[in-house]
C-alpha cells in the first residue's frame, strides 16, 4: 500500500484519483509511525521548492525519510526535494541524490515555465517497465535538475537536456506529472507500486 | 522536444456541457466527465472548461463536476468562468484543476494575477483576452466581445506576463465563429513579445488552419470548440496532420 507524503505542498486530488483509477490502496503520511505502515512512500509537490522543503520540515519526518529503504518515489517538486539543493529560493534540500535543481534559461530561447507534452528518453529501468520509448508526458516546472549519467533514469530535452527521471537506491524521482501524463504515466505509477 | 498541444474547449452550464456535441458513442452528450474521458481518449493534450452559469450556485455546482472530471481524466485541464478572488481558485485546485483562466476579473483588479501567482504558482494562472481590432488597434473586450475596454491587447499582455500570468489564451473575435483560421499576424506578433505559452483561439475551421496557426505564428497550442464537438475534426486525424507537416504533436 503506498503512503503519500501529506505535508502541505500542493494539491494532491489529481495523484489520488490517478491511483484510485488503477485501484492502487493508499493512505496518508503524516506521522513517522505512519511512513513505517506503507510499503511505498509517495512524496507529491508542486510550488516553490524552498517553500516545500520548510513545510516539510515542519512535519519533523526529514531524517525518517532519508532513513527509508522501501521503494520512494518524489514527484515534480517532490523529486526535486530529494536533491542536494535548489536554485528556487537558494534551499538546501534533502540531499538524498547529489544533484542541483536549477532554472531554466531563457537565453536558451525557451519559454518558462516548461509546460506540456514531451519525449523522454529512458534507460531500462524498471520504473519505466512496459513504458514505449520517446513517449511523452506531461510536464509544468520552472526549474529542472542536471542531467547526469549516474543517476539519470530517463532525461528529456528543452533548450537543454535534463534529467526527466532519477534514482538512486530505492529513491526514485520523476519531474514530469505521472497522475496527468496519460497511460504512460499511469504505468509508471503501477510500475513503482510494484518494485520491491 | 515540448509538443504542440490541441486543446478542446466545452462550455458549461449547471454543470452540464451545453453546445451541440454530436460524438456518435456519447450515451450522454451533457455530460462533461463523459465528454472530457472521449477526448482523453482521442488523444486530445488537454481540455479547458468554461463555465458559463449565471446563478449563485455556480460555484458549488462546479466544484463538483471539476471533482467528478479529475477523478476521470488522465490530462491536464484547465477552469474558466466566474473565478474573481482567491478563494474561488484554490476551491478549484484542490477539486483537481490543473489550471484556471481568468479574464474579466483580471481586468477589473490586474493585482488579481499577481496574487494568484504567489499563492499557487505561475503554472497555475491561464489569462483569457478576447481582442478585437478596432480603428487599426487590437482592443481587449469583455463580456463575449460585447463591452471594449481601453486597453490596447498587446499591453495587456505583457503587464499580465510580468505581474506572473503563466499562460495566455488569446482568443480573437475578428475570427471566432468564423471558421476561417486562426489570427495568425496577432497571434505571432504577441508570440514574439512574452516568453510564456500562448494557445490561440478562434476562427478554427479545418486542420490546414491548425497547421497554419503552429507554423506561422509558432503558438505553444491550439483550441477550438465546435470543430471538434461537431466532429468535424477527428483529432487522432488533426494529429497526423501535424506531424505529416513536421509540426511535433503527441501521438
Amino acid at each position: 500500500m503506498i503512503g503519500i507524503v501529506n505535508y502541505g505542498a500542493g494539491n494532491i486530488f489529481s495523484l489520488t484519483a490517478a491511483l484510485e483509477r488503477l485501484a492502487l490502496n493508499y493512505g496518508m503520511v503524516n506521522t513517522e509511525a505512519d511512513l513505517a505502515t506503507y510499503s511505498h512512500i509517495i512524496i507529491p509537490g508542486v510550488g516553490h521548492a524552498g517553500a516545500a522543503m520548510e513545510k516539510l520540515k515542519h512535519t519533523g519526518l526529514i531524517p525518517a525519510i532519508k532513513a527509508l529503504n522501501k521503494p520512494v518515489l518524489g514527484i515534480c517538486v517532490g523529486m526535486q526535494l530529494i536533491t542536494e539543493h535548489s536554485e528556487e529560493g537558494d534551499a538546501p534540500l534533502l540531499d538524498i541524490v547529489p544533484l542541483k535543481t536549477r532554472k531554466f534559461d531563457k537565453l536558451l530561447n525557451i519559454k518558462i515555465p516548461h509546460m506540456g507534452w514531451n519525449a523522454v528518453n529512458h534507460k531500462n529501468n524498471s520504473l519505466f517497465e512496459g513504458v514505449e520509448e520517446n513517449a511523452q508526458f506531461y510536464f509544468v516546472h520552472s526549474y529542472f535538475i542536471e542531467y547526469n549519467p549516474t543517476f539519470d533514469i530517463a532525461s528529456a530535452n528543452y533548450g537543454l537536456k535534463f534529467s526527466a527521471a532519477v534514482q538512486k537506491d530505492n529513491f526514485y524521482g520523476v519531474q514530469f506529472h505521472p497522475e496527468k501524463s496519460g497511460k504512460a504515466g499511469e504505468q509508471i505509477l503501477k510500475n513503482f507500486s510494484n518494485l520491491s | 522536444m515540448l509538443s504542440k498541444r490541441i486543446i478542446p474547449c466545452l462550455d458549461v452550464k449547471d454543470g452540464r456541457t451545453v453546445k451541440g456535441v454530436n460524438f456518435v458513442d456519447l450515451r450522454d452528450a451533457g455530460d462533461p466527465v463523459e465528454l472530457a474521458a472521449q477526448y482523453a481518449e482521442q488523444g486530445a493534450d488537454e481540455l479547458v472548461f468554461l463555465d458559463i452559469t449565471a446563478t449563485h450556485e455556480r460555484r458549488k455546482t462546479m466544484i463538483e463536476m471539476v471533482k467528478s472530471v479529475a477523478r476521470q481524466l488522465n490530462i491536464p485541464f484547465t477552469i474558466g468562468g466566474g473565478i474573481t478572488e482567491i478563494a474561488d481558485a484554490e476551491a478549484l485546485l484542490n477539486a483537481g484543476a490543473d489550471k484556471i483562466s481568468i479574464n474579466s476579473a483580471a481586468v477589473r483588479n490586474p493585482q488579481l494575477i499577481e496574487e494568484l501567482a504567489k499563492a499557487f504558482g505561475v503554472q497555475f494562472v491561464v489569462l483569457a483576452v478576447d481582442t478585437k481590432h478596432i480603428d487599426g488597434k487590437n482592443m481587449v473586450h469583455l463580456n463575449g466581445g460585447r463591452l471594449i475596454t481601453e486597453l490596447e491587447t498587446e499591453v495587456w499582455i505583457k503587464q499580465a506576463e510580468n505581474l506572473g500570468a503563466g499562460e495566455i489564451l488569446l482568443t480573437s473575435m475578428d475570427h471566432d465563429g468564423t471558421k476561417a483560421g486562426f489570427d495568425c499576424g496577432l497571434l505571432g506578433s504577441v508570440n514574439q513579445m512574452i516568453n510564456i505559452p500562448i494557445i490561440a483561439s478562434g476562427g478554427a475551421g479545418s486542420m490546414d488552419h491548425f497547421t497554419e496557426v503552429f507554423q506561422k505564428a509558432n503558438v505553444d497550442a491550439a483550441l477550438a470548440a465546435s470543430v471538434f464537438h461537431y466532429g468535424e475534426i477527428l483529432i487522432p486525424d488533426l494529429k497526423r496532420e501535424l506531424k505529416r507537416n513536421k509540426i511535433p504533436v503527441r501521438i
